[in-house]
């Protein structure tokens, strides 16, 4: 596995920034530059690229969908949220019509967010492409198939030019993908979740969103634990505070920076991403939740080998 | 897990010590159970004293969590004081500053929770 590019990072539901979101981008990019001339562009960019992220950038809001960029010529992706549009059209751009590709596609869960870019992924629609659709619960073909239909979508599934296929896969047991080993996990999630355990013969990424943590139950813990071990890279649901988690948002299905640093820290994992943003999060709130969660680590790490920490974007790539 | 108690101002204070981490936090519960029962409306408010606690889990927040919420549905008073600079942050960056009453210090929250 090389690297890990993330098409679609928003937690629930899609958002999009404002026009007030841009005027303020726009006020305080001006603002920085108090009146600076730039006699090149080179100059310009190199302005541009010192403002801190919330300014210069966003974190996006389709909704969750990742590719792990491996070896081999297969692709792996993990979800079908709406980021799924931007990653079919990239494929369709790269590879072309007449140049039939491999997608192993993994779906945490059934909701909506999660398989709503399916119909949008425009490698579906392409003859001689084939697609195979792991996963663990028992109605993800029914699932997939039924929001192609009348009146939901207005192509039907039955329009698929590639060949899709279906893997249902065993939780708790590796499965053997195209040069990868992938090891499903349960997690407490409404109606069930999975995460996801990648290892290749040097490299391992877990991901792991729409999953609460119990943090009365050790036993989860420490099965927690296992699956992060050693990773190179751990995508996690941090949509919420801990605070919020525990109390009024106990029982949404989500987890907190805090949970995530401190498993990534027990499993000796060597990066964290903070995944699944809350769609009512704005690029300020979510800058300040990543400069939140380095401290924590830093504070929290003790004699332990620093955890890299980063926050997921729409369109960054991570090099494993 | 030892929690030595001392009365001021009518308040019952409570030292707590150490790392409340994951394994601790079990510990920690079962030595809040008694003075939690007795967290009721008319007695004396149940104040926790931080000042030797050098870390706090996501767990042992947790537990902090459930405390304030029985000692609410009993009409009790419960907080916590005198709270490390590490340990503060950890509480704001977790927000449990905004769901658990936390002072400054023991005499600060005397003042306002006691009798």
């Amino acid at each position: 596995m090389n690297h890990v590019v993330f098409w679609g990072t928003r937690g629930s539901l899609p958002v999009s920034l404002t026009h007030r979101d841009i005027r303020e981008k726009i006020t305080a990019a001006l603002l920085a530059a108090n009146g600076k001339a730039f006699k090149t562009r080179a100059q310009l960019d190199e302005f541009v690229d010192q403002l801190p992220f919330a300014i210069n950038g966003t974190f996006g809001g389709s909704s969750s969908c990742v590719e792990i960029v491996g070896d081999g010529p297969a692709h792996f992706i993990c979800d079908m949220g709406s980021g799924a549009r931007a990653l079919g059209q990239a494929k369709i751009a790269k590879y072309g019509v007449p140049n039939p590709q491999t997608y192993h596609i993994f779906i945490s869960h059934l909701h909506w967010d999660h398989l709503m870019g399916f119909p949008y992924f425009a490698p579906m629609y392409y003859p001689g492409n084939r697609i195979v659709v792991h996963g663990c619960h028992p109605h993800l073909e029914e699932s997939i198939r039924h929001q192609m239909q009348a009146p939901n979508f207005p192509v039907d599934y039955a329009q698929a030019g590639a060949r899709i296929e279906f893997d249902l896969m065993t939780p708790g047991k590796a499965h053997y993908i195209s040069g990868i080993n992938v090891t499903p996990k349960l997690q407490h999630h409404a109606g069930d979740s999975y995460g996801y355990r990648f290892e290749s013969l040097d490299r391992t990424v877990v991901y792991s969103t729409d999953s609460e943590h119990k943090l009365d139950n050790p036993t989860e813990y420490d099965a927690f634990v296992r699956f992060f071990a050693k990773a190179d890279l751990v995508i996690f649901d941090a949509m919420y505070s801990l605070a919020e988690a525990v109390s009024v948002k106990a029982d949404w299905g989500h987890s907190s920076n805090v949970v995530g640093v401190e498993l990534c820290q027990a499993a000796a994992a060597k990066r964290l991403a903070l995944f699944h943003h809350e769609p009512m999060h704005d690029d300020k709130q979510l800058s300040r939740l990543i400069a939140e969660t380095r401290r924590l680590e830093q504070i929290t790490r003790g004699s332990r080998q620093p955890l890299d920490i980063i926050s997921a974007y729409d369109g960054l790539s991570v090099a494993l | 897990m030892n929690l030595p108690t001392r009365e001021q101002a009518g308040v019952l204070i409570v030292s707590v010590s150490g790392r409340i981490d994951h394994i601790a936090s079990e510990e920690f519960t079962r030595a809040l159970e008694p003075l939690l029962a007795g967290c009721v409306k008319g007695k004396a408010a149940l104040l926790l004293d931080f000042s030797a606690v050098d870390y706090i889990s996501s767990a042992g927040l947790r537990v902090l969590m459930m405390a304030s919420r029985r000692a609410k549905a009993q009409q009790g008073t419960f907080a916590i004081a005198a709270l490390q600079p590490l340990v503060q942050e950890v509480f704001a960056i977790s927000r449990f500053n905004l769901i658990v009453p936390c002072y400054a210090s023991v005499d600060a929250a005397c003042k306002v929770v006691g009798a």
